[in-house]
């Protein structure tokens, strides 16, 4: 087929609404509200640096228990036989299309201070505890919400591990702890990559999560952008260079992980 | 590799209780006959029937439905022309468009948002000052025109961003159909005497239906699940049901929303399933057509 006019349409429509709104959060970045180019949006941001440093925080802690918790999950589930691991990719799939607010309210009903957890434990006489509103809770928002993010790409590097790899270090002579070490570990390496991108990325410029289960008390960079853009502090030009430093910052740590992990092969999208 | 011992198993079934329990609770207090979000007070229907009386989700339902079967509809038929287009291109500028068209899938939907808000905004302060600087014309004045191209946030724009993080959806999808294309195909039908149009509608298209119609199936579940671009491309007059969602939540009114979610899972599980059915169907299908073909 011959016809790369019909491309034409998006390729405006992606220049008008994917490239000039970049470009402009750019232009909006480096500006002052009377249209002066200036660094003073960047300076100002120094104020918030405590902001960024608890973003990235939240979302590496976040990230590192959804490794722990994931790979496990996925590697037992790649070993399982039979019917369940044949749902295993609707089960792991089916949290993760449901919409997130409502996952997030989930918890929130679950931890309020008269919620279901709290209820349960002063019925059985125990005092209640204080988990919403906290970092803590935070975190848990993120990893109850971007868990399967985790869990599905490892679990399908691993499940298309070919079975003879394993049987031939086995047959050479390797006990299993190191089949896992030096086979399944470094073969399974380009989904814990993707894995990594998928739930930090989201983690990383939340403000649902932080709204909802932090009380709206410690700021996220989420947070921090919607105030300049819908919020009381009203300023699109601040908002542009957070959003531009954190998008610069995200894309460079990504591409950095994924240099590094080039020689394990080529990072798997879903 | 060796067969699971129980405690793996018991580790198994811990995390999908993680991931599951709470949803269950969720859908189970929606039917509870009390406004506690922990004491059970009997069986009732009365949030889903408060629901159905309450016009901002109505209002917000419509806006839901109509924007996201206007943004599939337009994402389908635009993503389709665009990987058309994309596969014939020659290696460099393909790469090129693959690239700009990953953007909206990669970034962190917030910027997204934003991105989209500020053009929306920049652009309609521009076009109001064209309206305001064509007004002060004398030319206009004699001919009594009033020129007014101003625009606010509102249905459009949301419409706007909607098709344009749907579109990538679809090209994903359609683009590797186009691959297993066999281009002798089109040939064929052009040289039995088809129009190129023929042709297209006759030969191309149903080889590549299946392709569009996934595509079009996670455009649609993408918008009805979006919120945070949305919220920043809406304005404030408009809204969808996620952002009710949002807002209910924030004024904390419980069993409501309960019975919203509880609809909203339904809604989302009978389109995965569906979406499943159909997968399975195909793959059955074409190994039927392997199988057959192997006979002969």
């Amino acid at each position: 087929m011959r016809s790369k006019g019909a491309a034409i349409p998006y390729v405006i429509w992606m220049a008008l609404f994917v490239v000039a709104p970049l470009v402009l959060v750019v232009i909006y970045a480096c500006t002052s509200r009377d249209g002066t180019p200036t660094a003073d949006n960047f300076s100002v941001m120094l104020q918030y640096a405590a902001v960024f440093g608890r973003s990235f925080w939240l979302a590496f802690i976040a990230t590192v228990v959804c490794i722990l918790l994931g790979y496990p999950m996925a590697y037992i589930l790649a070993r399982e036989r039979g019917r369940l691991r044949s749902m295993a990719t609707m089960l792991i799939m089916l949290p993760m299309w449901m919409n997130f607010l409502l996952r997030t309210y989930s918890w929130v009903f679950l931890l309020e201070r008269n919620g279901f957890f709290n209820t349960l434990l002063s019925s059985i006489g125990l005092p209640k505890l204080d988990i919403i509103s906290t970092s803590g809770a935070v975190v848990l928002g993120m990893v109850y919400n971007f868990l399967p993010f985790m869990v599905l790409p490892i679990f399908s590097v691993i499940e298309k591990i070919d079975g003879r790899v394993i049987e031939a270090a086995q047959d050479l002579g390797a006990s299993s702890a190191q089949v896992f070490r030096r086979v399944i570990f470094p073969l399974s390496l380009p989904g814990v990559l993707s894995g990594v991108t998928m739930v930090f990325i989201p983690s990383v410029s939340t403000f649902v999560i932080s709204r909802l289960l932090g009380g709206g008390k410690k700021l996220l960079l989420g947070d921090l952008i919607e105030m300049q853009f819908l919020g009381s502090a009203y300023n699109p030009h601040l908002g542009s260079a957070i959003s531009l430093v954190m998008m610069v910052i995200v894309l460079v740590s990504i591409g950095l992980m994924n240099r590094f992990g080039e020689g394990e092969g080529e990072a798997v999208l879903l | 590799m060796k067969k699971n011992t129980v405690l793996s198993r018991a580790f198994l079934f811990l995390m999908f209780l993680f991931l599951y329990a709470p949803i269950f609770v969720l859908i189970v207090f929606s039917f509870n006959d009390s406004k506690s979000n922990a004491v059970w007070g009997g069986f009732t229907l009365d949030w889903y029937v408060q629901l159905f009386q309450n016009q901002t989700v109505l209002t917000a339902l419509r806006t839901t439905l109509l924007v996201s079967l206007l943004a599939t509809l337009a994402a389908t038929v635009a993503g389709t022309a665009a990987a058309i287009g994309f596969s014939s291109m020659r290696r460099r500028s393909r790469n090129l468009c693959l690239t700009v068209n990953n953007i909206p899938l990669t970034n962190p939907d917030i910027i997204t948002g934003v991105s989209m808000m500020l053009l929306f905004v920049f652009a309609g302060q521009v076009l109001a000052d064209l309206s305001a600087w064509l007004n002060a014309q004398s030319w206009a004045e004699q001919a009594n025109l009033w020129f007014n191209f101003s625009f606010n946030l509102g249905f459009w724009t949301l419409l706007i961003a909607h098709i344009t993080f749907d579109i990538p959806y679809v090209i994903l999808s359609v683009l590797p159909r186009i691959r297993q294309l066999d281009p002798n195909l089109a040939e064929a039908a052009l040289d039995l005497g088809a129009s190129p149009l023929t042709a297209f509608r006759k030969v191309v298209l149903p080889e590549l239906m299946p392709g569009i119609i996934n595509g079009a199936l996670i455009a649609f579940t993408m918008s009805i699940d979006d919120f945070v671009i949305s919220y920043f491309t809406a304005g404030s007059q408009v809204s969808t049901l996620s952002m009710v969602v949002y807002s209910m939540v924030r004024r904390r009114v419980s069993p409501e929303i309960n019975a919203l979610s509880t609809l909203m899972f339904v809604a989302v599980l009978v389109l995965l399933i569906a979406i499943n059915v159909r997968q399975a169907r195909q793959d059955a299908a074409r190994q039927r057509e392997l199988r057959s073909a192997g006979r002969v």
